[in-house]
């Protein structure tokens, strides 16, 4: 590579005339080349040339929001959804601020986006102008990478690089400051880049061959292996190498609340989801195995509890992830693999069809006892005898039962109904759950569904949700409306901010604190204000009709309001601070 | 323990403080931080200063080297390396004194760069140690004022960092 200059740019990919364009121009062009069919945004001052050149093209279908959080949270959960890049434009200043949630969201869970942002004129940065604030200041710490364009003729090169950036490696949000004088001002556009290297820039995709010779020596060795997934195996699209592996091997598999899908939580080599409400069988597993081979996954505090009792248990640990900085963070490793997820795993099958090397079958079979033990605990079993309530948990199970096997989404926002939703939905495929995992941001579910009912408009999307969560981005009902995404919204509301009371219960002696909502709006009105249809579901027997009948409402938006138990905890159940194994089972436990 | 972390940066606005950004979000200690252009006024070196045990190290240098604009970095505790810090002190230099300073300035083979009646500023090159060692030696109360680059380091040898 020629180092004397800080990158290479290929020739362009449209050859052709060059001409005088404007940054705006010049940008909505680099959108149309990266293939961009979808922005979601809400204009301002700043950005006003922008959304002039948007205007006369009919490529890229701009959706105005109601919010720029729900901008981002949509553009992130079309990210998720497709694999995409997703992309939002707001503009400088509250635009900008408004939204730092969604790409810190972005961030945590490594969605590859790119975010337009409107900035002030390049001359009056620094006095203190309308709607100014240091945007690559505010968000360097929640984004991949960030740039401020301050000269137009670096605009198509700087929009390559983010688009490079927030895809390849491990994938993240990337904002482009675009100053107003540099969306006006015109250069020659020479065509969009086709392609374009940076020398401070080349993440690895490979696995070294050797570190993997040695992890498969190791896995074959094991006597009680585990494989540990994570959301990396979806990002890397590695869900069917996993699946090969994994059959290959006939080890016991989990996944993370970010991984969910990646192998089918049917088959019976899954343990279901490990962590903080996670099954006997999953975290006993964790931390009762010999091998652990992690995929795409973190040792995230959620996950793995705490890290001293954790290390307790001796166990060799292969870790594969295509960031070196994620390997031995929280717990020290083996044998780490850097590379991207679904190429190690592809090399490792290859080699194991290659070689003579056999998993020790005769020590599995003890292994998978031991598991099965675990697993008849039923630790996820609840009072399904009562029905003079309606248990949140039933609701999902019924959204399963009714949905399994068929073209859906399913979005939740964050607490109680989440943690039921990845507990009780079996999913099967990846890409089909999608939540905020690292963040926790509430008011995801709204905007995360409507992002991914656009790009897929015959798929069957429900948001999962509490009415704590749903009202943090309620506002984007009217979006749905206006663009005609018709999601289906499960409201399990127990008039409680359920998480909040949950630990207040545990950890808190039940003191309340202000985790009651009193005054909650009349949903079903709220979803007729709004345009859609609204329903309220207070008796267990209703709630099989209602979905059925919601369902059956194709075009529209139906909000259905489910009274449920009040009382319901989330079980099983891991402390902060406590052990994997050290869990609460029910509320006999407490 | 201390180590000293030199890495070559693309010399653009705004690097500078994703790396400094990295170590106050993380948690990190910058004990110094010295940065320059070099002689390709595209790139910057820079040479930080930091301690911390080797896990803390490693993530440090990993955590480097995913910011965007970095282009290599590297530990140069890890091998052999010569340190550097620039130090000024300005003394007070009256009557006796001034003598007493000229000698303490040779001793340590620091050079005075700028005199007036009244004092004298003492230009000091050497490893941390050193300047802190010269620091110590004179009489406290006479130093007006100090100001030092922090460390500055480069490979022994055949060790060479560059792009």
């Amino acid at each position: 590579m020629d180092t004397s200059k800080p990158e290479t740019i290929s020739a362009p990919a449209s050859s052709g005339h060059t001409q005088e364009l404007t940054g705006a121009e010049i940008l909505v062009k680099g959108l149309q080349a990266e293939n961009v069919k979808y922005i979601w945004g809400y204009p301002g001052g700043s950005v006003l040339y922008i959304y002039d050149a948007l205007y006369q093209q009919d490529t890229i279908q701009h959706v105005l929001v109601r919010h720029e959080q729900a901008a981002v949270h949509a553009a992130d959960g079309y990210a998720r959804a497709t694999g995409d890049v997703g992309v939002a434009l707001v503009t400088s200043g509250p635009g900008v601020t408004n939204a730092v949630t969604g790409i810190a969201t972005a961030y945590m869970d490594s969605i590859p986006m790119v975010v337009i942002t409107g900035q002030v004129p390049t001359h009056a940065i620094g006095l203190d102008a309308f709607q100014e604030c240091d945007t690559v200041g505010i968000t360097r710490p929640i984004v991949k990478h960030n740039f401020l364009v301050k000269d137009v003729r670096d605009l198509a090169v700087t929009l390559k690089k983010a688009f490079h950036i927030a895809r390849s490696g491990r994938p993240g949000p990337v904002v482009v400051d675009i100053p107003k004088d540099v969306s006006f001002k015109k250069t020659v556009f020479e065509g969009y880049p086709a392609d374009v290297q940076m020398r401070s820039y080349n993440p690895v995709r490979k696995g070294h061959g050797g570190q993997i010779r040695k992890a498969l020596q190791m896995l074959m060795a094991a006597k009680r292996p585990y494989i540990y997934t994570g959301g990396g195996v979806l990002l890397s699209d590695a869900s069917q190498e996993l699946r090969t592996l994994v059959d290959m091997l006939g080890y016991p598999c989990t996944s993370t609340l970010m991984g969910l899908g990646a192998y089918p939580a049917s088959d019976p080599k899954f343990l279901g989801m490990p962590g903080m409400h996670g099954r006997i069988e999953a975290n006993n597993a964790m931390q009762h195995c010999d091998v652990l081979l992690a995929v795409g996954a973190r040792f995230d505090d959620r996950v793995i509890g705490n890290p001293k009792h954790f290390a307790q248990n001796e166990r060799k640990i292969i870790h594969i992830d295509i960031d070196p900085s994620s390997i031995s963070k929280r717990v020290k490793v083996d044998i780490p693999i850097v590379g991207d997820v679904k190429d190690v795993l592809l090399e490792m099958i290859q080699m194991i069809k290659e070689s003579s090397m056999k998993p020790d079958t005769s020590a599995l079979g003890g292994w998978w006892e031991t598991i099965e033990g675990w697993r008849k605990r039923d630790c996820l079993k609840y009072d399904r005898a009562n029905t003079s309530v309606i248990k949140p948990q039933y609701v999902v199970e019924t959204l399963h039962a009714m949905t399994k096997g068929t073209d859906t989404y399913i979005t939740s926002d964050v607490g109680q109904h989440q943690m039921w939703a990845a507990q009780y939905y079996g999913f099967d495929e990846p890409r089909r759950w999608i939540n905020s995992g690292g963040l926790g941001t509430m008011g995801v579910g709204i905007p995360y569904a409507m992002g991914i009912k656009l790009a897929k408009p015959d798929s069957e999307v429900f948001c999962v949700t509490g009415e704590g969560s749903v009202q943090m981005c309620i506002q984007e009902l009217s979006t749905c409306l206006q663009y005609n995404t018709p999601i289906k919204i499960l409201a399990l509301n127990n008039r409680y901010l359920g998480m909040v009371r949950q630990w207040q219960e545990i950890e808190y002696s039940g003191r309340y604190s202000h985790s009651y909502m009193d005054a909650l709006p009349n949903f079903v009105k709220l979803a007729e204000a709004y345009g859609h249809v609204g329903m309220l579901i207070e008796r267990h027997e209703d709630v099989e009709p209602a979905l059925r009948e919601a369902r059956k409402l194709k075009d529209r938006t139906v909000f259905l309001d489910f009274r449920t138990d009040p009382t319901e905890n989330v079980f099983p159940m891991v402390q902060a601070g406590k052990g994997l194994t050290e869990m609460l089972l029910g509320s006999e436990d407490l | 323990m201390k180590h000293i972390i030199s890495l070559m940066l693309e010399n653009e606005p705004g690097a500078l403080s994703r790396v400094v950004g990295l170590f106050s979000a993380r948690g990190y200690n910058i004990e110094s931080l010295n940065v320059a252009p070099t002689e390709d006024p595209s790139l910057s070196r820079m040479t930080i200063q930091t301690h911390g045990s080797d896990d803390v190290i490693e993530q440090i240098t990993k955590h480097l080297n995913r910011l965007i604009e970095v282009v290599k970095v590297v530990d140069l505790t890890e091998g052999a390396y010569t340190e550097r810090e620039l130090m000024m002190v300005k003394v007070r230099a009256v009557g006796k004194e001034r003598e007493e300073m000229k000698r303490m300035a040779d001793i340590f083979r620091g050079r005075i760069i700028d005199v007036t009646e009244k004092s004298y500023t003492i230009e000091l090159t050497g490893d941390q140690g050193k300047n802190d060692a010269f620091l110590e030696a004179i009489d406290r109360t006479a130093i007006l004022e100090t100001v030092r680059t922090g460390a500055c380091g480069i490979g022994r040898g055949e060790r060479i960092l560059r792009v």
